[in-house]
């Protein structure tokens, strides 16, 4: 549905968006991870036909977004980071205008807007000014202008920033929703967002992509290895050379704390699952075993470590 | 066509919905009434005085000194006026980030642009119709010719089309409203003045200083006279901004 191929943009000297190339599939909602100033809007404008790439090329909707714009435009939704409103209209005035650069037929406009405006909840408010409305407001009307054309592909740039908790879970529902009728790009700075609407993401970072996977298995990439959490009280046995002796461990750390009962993160290599060894270790020298759990990476711990593994290497 | 349509639109309702064209049409009848009257004091005078033999001119012509004069007269106030309704077209798009509305829907460039530019000229139109009441109480007390009043009203459409395209283009290279009204002030004044230094120019510096003039082409509009020449002056000009005003507009696309 979307294909971008080696794409970048430079603006003067400094490189914005740096050979990147993904694909969407159809119906898939893909997450556009990345600090702030790392492409992701630059990226977002060049498929939305805002403004062209200095290198590379962008297929939306089966038409290339430089080749033949209009068409692929027709069959994009876009909500830029700052919704687009006229502050002197009117909710109704404002999708009214909306419908009819969007090229929504006008026997069909009213209905179309009215149903946009009661799936995000704004039909209260048609006749305030957008100049006059809350910021989840706004958003929500952007929202409604970005689905206008019942667009094949939808954009949105940071779709929840600036929301209350209460709008963002509304904001993210709703995005869910338009998964699998429509495909789906959103970027964001959030990693709770991404691993909860998502099928797929993209982490950029300084222009360039770091990594694309599903949320799943960026978690289990970047981990390498497989780290457990084990709680024991030996009474003060040296418990830490013991676990060091199992096969497949690779370090241990912690057990530092004052006290017989001492913390340990045991790391292991990946594919070596370590639980029955560590626990009958533990049993066979009459220690207690309190507690023994996974250690999975968050996202956001994903996100940290990939983007600053990649400054590391520049 | 649709599209243009609903730009410009989309424009009319922006100026009425904000105090722009209220003060825009409400100042320029305030003008308009001074000007008028004060022709019409210089007129009552004059025929007078031709009327008693003494001095001035034998006849006098309701056309001539009245409407023709008065045409002139309101075009100093355009010069003012419409740098004020163009400087924001583009910068308060750009401003507000809807500029990227219209850049990511099924528009063309030139759509968008003609779609102001029509915006902004019927606003005008609406300002110029102010006057029509003036023109109109001549007919009700006197009986002036209406092809010079129908030409000279041609004309001043032109002219302001061509002023109005003008500030449009400026409008698209900057997004502070403030810069993009005065550049088009001082540019269209120059235009106004270019001709004052021909007299002392040669023959051909003379006629190109002459034809430049953006008013010089009003004053046969206002005699009843419609040539080519100034016709194809002012469309030319008109096509020519809103050609720049396109380019411009995609040119920002590339420098981001």
């Amino acid at each position: 549905m979307i294909e971008v191929q080696h794409l970048t943009k430079r603006y003067g000297p400094t490189t914005a968006v740096d050979d990147v190339s993904f694909t969407v599939e159809r119906g898939e909602i893909l997450g556009f991870l990345g600090p702030n100033g790392a492409g992701k809007t630059t990226t977002m404008r060049v498929l939305t036909g805002y403004m062209p790439p200095s290198e590379g090329k962008a297929i939306v909707a089966g038409y290339d977004v430089m080749e033949q714009p209009i068409e692929a435009k027709r069959r994009t939704g876009y909500l830029p980071e700052t919704p687009p409103l006229y502050p002197d209209m009117t909710i109704r005035e404002y999708l009214t205008f909306v419908a009819r650069i969007k090229g929504v037929p006008r026997a069909q406009r009213k209905a179309r807007i009215d149903s946009l405006m009661e799936r995000t909840r704004i039909v209260d408010l048609a006749h305030r000014q957008c100049g006059k409305l809350s910021k989840g407001y706004r958003q929500r009307v952007g929202l409604a202008q970005a689905m206008m054309q019942n667009p094949e592909v939808l954009i949105l740039d940071e779709p929840t920033a600036g929301l209350d908790p209460k709008q963002i879970i509304e904001t993210r529902q709703l995005v869910k929703e338009l998964g699998g009728d429509h495909t789906v790009i959103l970027s964001t700075h959030i990693l709770p967002e991404v691993s909860q609407t998502c099928h797929r993401v993209v982490i950029i970072n300084k222009g360039r992509v770091v990594a694309v996977d599903t949320p799943d298995n960026l978690t289990a990439r970047v981990r390498g290895s497989e780290t457990m959490f084990v709680q024991v009280d030996a009474g003060g046995a040296d418990v830490k050379t013991a676990l060091q002796a199992i096969p497949g461990v690779t370090q241990v750390t912690g057990g530092d704390a004052p006290g017989t009962v001492a913390s340990f993160e045991v790391n292991s290599e990946t594919g070596h699952d370590v639980r029955r060894d560590l626990a009958a270790t533990i049993v066979r020298q009459g220690w207690g075993l309190l507690e023994m759990r996974p250690l999975r990476m968050s996202l956001e711990e994903i996100f940290l470590h990939l983007t600053t593994e990649e400054a590391a290497h520049e | 066509m649709s599209n243009i349509l609903a730009i410009a639109h989309k424009e009319l309702k922006g100026y009425f919905a904000s105090p722009i064209a209220y003060i825009v049409v409400g100042f320029a009848a305030i003008l308009f009434g001074q000007f008028f009257l004060g022709l019409l004091f210089f007129f009552d005078r004059s025929q007078l005085q031709a009327g008693s033999g003494f001095q001035g001119p034998q006849a006098v012509n309701v056309n001539e000194m009245l409407i023709g004069p008065l045409f002139l007269n309101v075009s100093v106030i355009l010069l003012f006026i419409l740098p004020l309704v163009t400087m924001r077209i583009y910068a308060e798009e750009k401003r507000s980030g809807t500029i990227e509305l219209l850049l990511t829907s099924p528009l063309t460039d030139m759509q968008i642009v003609m779609g102001k530019f029509i915006g902004a000229l019927v606003l005008y139109a609406a300002m110029l119709g102010i006057s029509v009441i003036h023109v109109g109480f001549l007919f009700t007390v006197g009986n002036p010719e209406w092809r010079p009043i129908a030409t000279g009203y041609l004309g001043m459409l032109l002219m302001g089309g061509a002023f109005l395209s003008f500030g449009l283009f400026i409008s698209s290279l900057t997004r502070n409203q403030i810069v993009a009204g005065v550049i088009t002030f001082a540019v269209l004044l120059m235009f106004w003045i270019v001709n004052w230094t021909a007299s002392f120019a040669g023959t051909t510096t003379q006629a190109v200083l002459n034809y430049l003039s953006i008013t010089g082409h009003l004053d046969d509009f206002t005699k009843g006279i419609v040539d080519t020449t100034h016709l194809v002056y002012y469309l030319s000009f008109i096509a020519f901004s809103l050609f720049l005003t396109v380019r411009s507009v995609d040119s920002e696309r590339w420098r981001g």
